[in-house]
């Protein structure tokens, strides 16, 4: 193995010596579905605090970043909807934790503006609401846009379905969400996948995620990708 | 009598034109998807990155990597197609999308909407809706009339934060309908519910519009 690898052999190793207390961090998913649900458990088990976490919502009471927000690690989150969480509302409420809502079209191109290298853009969401507050604004041929500014971390965790040991990653259906944009928005991606390849074995014209932008890639275990909201259809009757 | 649910529903879906892609929101405007008229070709876009939503699936075949806005399990159709979050809202927020369907807890007679929060009680957050109504074509409220108290709901002005400011172009409440050709002119009456009485409708509305 060159010592240039990006492979560990599991969560806790792959957030060794990358993991402090006031970290900013980036975590993938939309719900529960497309969770890094291994990082998430191991960076709860490294005890580490004052995490400011970017993450389009916080998981559930009992699952996802609903675990970190139990153990009172998270200072912070910029999301855009919460509502499944009621150990978050109460602890918003209660001043105990702080709250950026960032319209989630506007999250995720923050998110890749930040990836991407560009400090800011103009953008028609939340003109005249709440979220434009104290934002510069621009009133072009009558409309008016907000400036809304990149969003960069010092790590970010995400979940992909297969990655080779190169980091090229490629997601399944819907989980892929934000996890390619946060791939790009930090100097430290670490990502778990479902299958870990060798280099060859995904097609180059398949990859999401390429792997310049992913540091350090293990193989994930025990995945329970929980669904929040079972719905199904009767099957006609034969 | 004021609509049902379902009918509101009904109504809501009488505006899907051949061809369309829409996204409907969580509630009443996800009941939409269900009186799309037979023979007419509807895509339906999920803001989480998926273009060509299916039903439900069958029981047994759920996937928990496919779901819906709403966190529901659904299906892939012949025609879908996936994608990250920022794609989902360029689509959304440049215009690709022809029409999107949502709840509301104020509209205003300007055609302000807010839908996301009730300060000091609900801090849920406002997901998609606020890139929705600053980018799609037409966007189109379905609401109760009055709150369960019997406040007013279609307003003079919307006391609630903001969701997005002039961008309501269609009104359908269990008890009318109100229209606008454009986003300088004022709500027009367009239809009532059946027994409802133009009396009843102003007493229940301080917004202003057109009989």
């Amino acid at each position: 193995m060159s010592s240039a690898t990006k492979v560990f052999p599991d969560a806790a190793s792959a957030l060794k010596g990358v993991i402090r207390d006031g970290l900013t961090l980036m975590s993938g998913g939309f719900g529960l579905c497309g969770i890094p649900e291994n990082l998430i458990l191991a960076l709860r088990d490294s005890g580490a605090k004052n995490l400011t976490v970017v993450s389009n919502n916080a998981g559930t009471d009992n699952f996802g970043l609903g675990l970190l927000l139990k153990t009172r690690q998270i200072k912070k989150m910029i999301s855009s909807y919460v509502g499944e969480n009621q150990e978050f509302e109460r602890q918003y409420l209660s001043g105990e934790l702080q709250l950026e809502f960032n319209p989630q079209g506007t999250l995720a191109e923050r998110i890749r503006a930040g990836g991407a290298g560009i400090f800011g853009f103009y953008t028609r969401t939340g003109a005249g609401t709440l979220v434009a507050e104290g934002k510069e604004t621009r009133v072009v041929n009558g409309e008016t846009f907000v400036l809304e500014t990149g969003l960069v971390a010092d790590v970010s965790l995400v979940k992909a379905w297969k990655g080779d040991t190169e980091g090229n990653l490629i997601y399944r259906k819907t989980a892929r969400n934000f996890n390619p944009m946060m791939a790009s928005a930090s100097p430290m991606t670490i990502a778990e996948v479902e299958e870990l390849v060798e280099p060859g074995t995904l097609d180059p014209d398949q990859i999401h995620t390429p792997g310049i932008f992913v540091k350090r890639i293990f193989r994930g275990v025990n995945y329970v990708k929980p669904i929040e909201n079972r719905t199904v259809r009767k099957r006609a009757a034969a | 009598m004021p609509w049902s649910r379902n009918e509101l529903a009904m109504r809501a879906a009488k505006e899907l034109r051949d061809g369309f892609y829409v996204n409907l929101g969580i509630g009443i405007p996800t009941l939409v998807a269900n009186y799309i008229a037979p023979g007419m070709k509807v895509v339906l876009q999920s803001e989480n990155g998926m273009l060509g939503m299916g039903p439900f699936p069958f029981e047994g075949e759920e996937d928990p990597d496919l779901v819906n806005a709403g966190k529901q399990t659904i299906t892939q159709l012949p025609t879908s197609s996936y994608f990250s979050s920022s794609d989902s809202f360029g689509m959304i927020r440049g215009g690709h999308i022809n029409l999107s369907v949502l709840g509301a807890m104020e509209v205003s007679e300007g055609g302000d909407l807010a839908n996301w929060m009730v300060p000091g009680k609900m801090v849920k957050g406002m997901g998609g809706a606020m890139d929705l109504v600053a980018g799609v074509k037409k966007v189109v409220i379905v609401m109760e009339h009055t709150s369960k108290d019997g406040a007013h709901k279609f307003k003079p002005r919307c006391e609630l934060p903001l969701t997005g400011a002039n961008v309501v172009d269609l009104l359908i409440t269990d008890l009318a309908v109100f229209s606008r050709p454009d986003r300088q002119a004022p709500f027009q009456l367009l239809e009532m519910a059946p027994v409802v009485t133009l009396e009843e409708l102003r007493s229940k509305t301080s917004a202003h519009f057109k009989a």
